[in-house]
């Protein structure tokens, strides 16, 4: 009668990452280094330390998005006189300046998305680990989010890159990247793993384990 | 058991059944994509990679962006932004930039053209399930799309200094942009699974 109960890790099955072929996951096999018989990656019912791994990449990428938003990440020499530009820096000279879409498109993409991303993965760690039931389709559409929202965050570091390849008149004008890039890329490479390596099936988990208890 | 499939976001099993051209199969419990009949899968994906492909090195061989201030221009392709990133000694964003918009797409287009030109031929290509697993790790790791929403803020930004010129490779990549969304849009991976033979 209960439905939800029937997921893959309920009947020893396992879902392959890559290819999603369904395998049996025989007893005594448990502790061997299984793999996908179709196209070979390692089979696991749930991706690896999961939570830990997640945790780890959140708390690193947290450390970082200070330094990416604190430091500037262009320097700008224009007749001897060099301007610092830090992201809110940016942002600001474009409202003031009256260009505010792209003010908007930076803000968004810069400050906005990655610190969106690493809140909802730590409301997602936090809410797994409380063995919450509490709306999990909402929680797992949240999930999804940070998965197609973290890529775009990458519109300042491109932007950085053409400047510099674009803006080398020698003493009249030359833009240099500043230590704030470097940052700010790898808070974008790091919340792009954890996003990977947060397993959506967590959030469910739970209520199998509330339905079970119910049953017997 | 061919006929099952677990959700990949919330772990339910469901049947499997045969979906009508163009529909989608979802999770009853979280609402997750499970598979998609896609129209004439292979054929599509594999123009969309050779027309992927030859944009590809038209977009690398011009310069995309050049700016006039009075007599001085100074044009930019896109390697030319990676190779000044690495002579500033900021050879991680260089590193970044390099394998995010160059090598991943590249990569994937070629992979994408070894594994689907031989099925269309009915022949199966060497190690086809390794090659095929690469093309989707790689997958959230080509940002050309963010490439070009990053030249159009430059080029808004920079318009108020100089004037800005667009060049051939522009255009290229505008092209490509729709051309790799569409390959990937098309691309049915239960189609090329099902090409790997395997013993249970």
């Amino acid at each position: 009668m209960n439905q939800s109960a029937l997921t893959a890790r309920n009947v020893s099955l396992v879902s392959c990452h890559s290819c999603h072929l369904l395998c049996e996951m025989r007893s005594g096999h448990q502790n061997r280094h299984l793999t996908c018989p179709r196209c070979g990656a390692a089979l696991h019912q749930r991706k690896i330390n999961s939570l830990a791994r997640t945790w780890a990449l959140v708390l690193a990428a947290f450390v970082c998005y200070i330094p990416a938003n604190v430091l500037p990440i262009t320097h700008i020499t224009s007749l001897g006189h060099v301007q610092s530009d830090t992201i809110m820096s940016g942002v600001i000279y474009f409202t003031v300046s009256g260009s505010w879409p792209i003010a908007l498109v930076i803000f968004v993409a810069s400050v906005f998305v990655p610190l969106a991303k690493l809140i909802i993965l730590t409301f997602l760690l936090i809410s797994v680990q409380r063995k919450t039931n509490w709306r999990q389709k909402d929680r797992t559409g949240l999930y999804r989010i940070t998965e197609v929202i973290g890529r775009w965050s990458m519109v300042d570091i491109y932007v950085v890159t053409i400047l510099v390849a674009l803006v080398k008149m020698g003493a009249l004008a030359t833009i240099e990247a500043g230590l704030g890039a470097v940052f700010f890329g790898a808070v974008v490479v790091i919340t792009m793993f954890a996003a990977m390596t947060f397993d959506p099936r967590l959030i469910w988990d739970t209520k199998e384990q509330h339905n079970e208890g119910t049953n017997q | 058991m061919e006929s099952l499939i677990a959700c990949h976001e919330c772990d339910l099993i469901h049947r499997v059944h045969p979906l009508a051209e163009g529909t989608v199969a979802r999770c009853s419990r979280c609402g997750a994509v499970l598979y998609r009949h896609k129209r004439n899968s292979l054929d599509r994906t594999l123009a969309m990679t050779i027309a992927g492909l030859i944009l590809f090195v038209l977009a690398n061989s011009f310069p995309f962006l050049s700016m006039k201030i009075q007599a001085q221009v100074q044009e930019s392709t896109l390697f030319t932004g990676i190779k000044e990133l690495y002579a500033q000694g900021m050879w991680q964003v260089a590193l970044l930039v390099l394998l995010t918009t160059i090598l991943v797409p590249l990569i994937q287009l070629l992979s994408l053209l070894y594994v689907l030109l031989p099925i269309k031929f009915n022949r199966k290509p060497w190690k086809l399930a390794l090659v095929f697993r690469f093309v989707q790790r790689l997958q959230p790791w080509s940002m050309m799309e963010v490439f070009m929403l990053g030249i159009l803020v430059s080029i808004v930004k920079l318009a108020g200094m100089a004037s800005m010129v667009p060049g051939i490779s522009l255009f290229a990549f505008l092209v490509l942009i729709f051309v790799l969304a569409a390959s990937a849009a098309s691309l049915d991976p239960h189609l090329i699974w099902e090409q790997v033979e395997f013993k249970r």
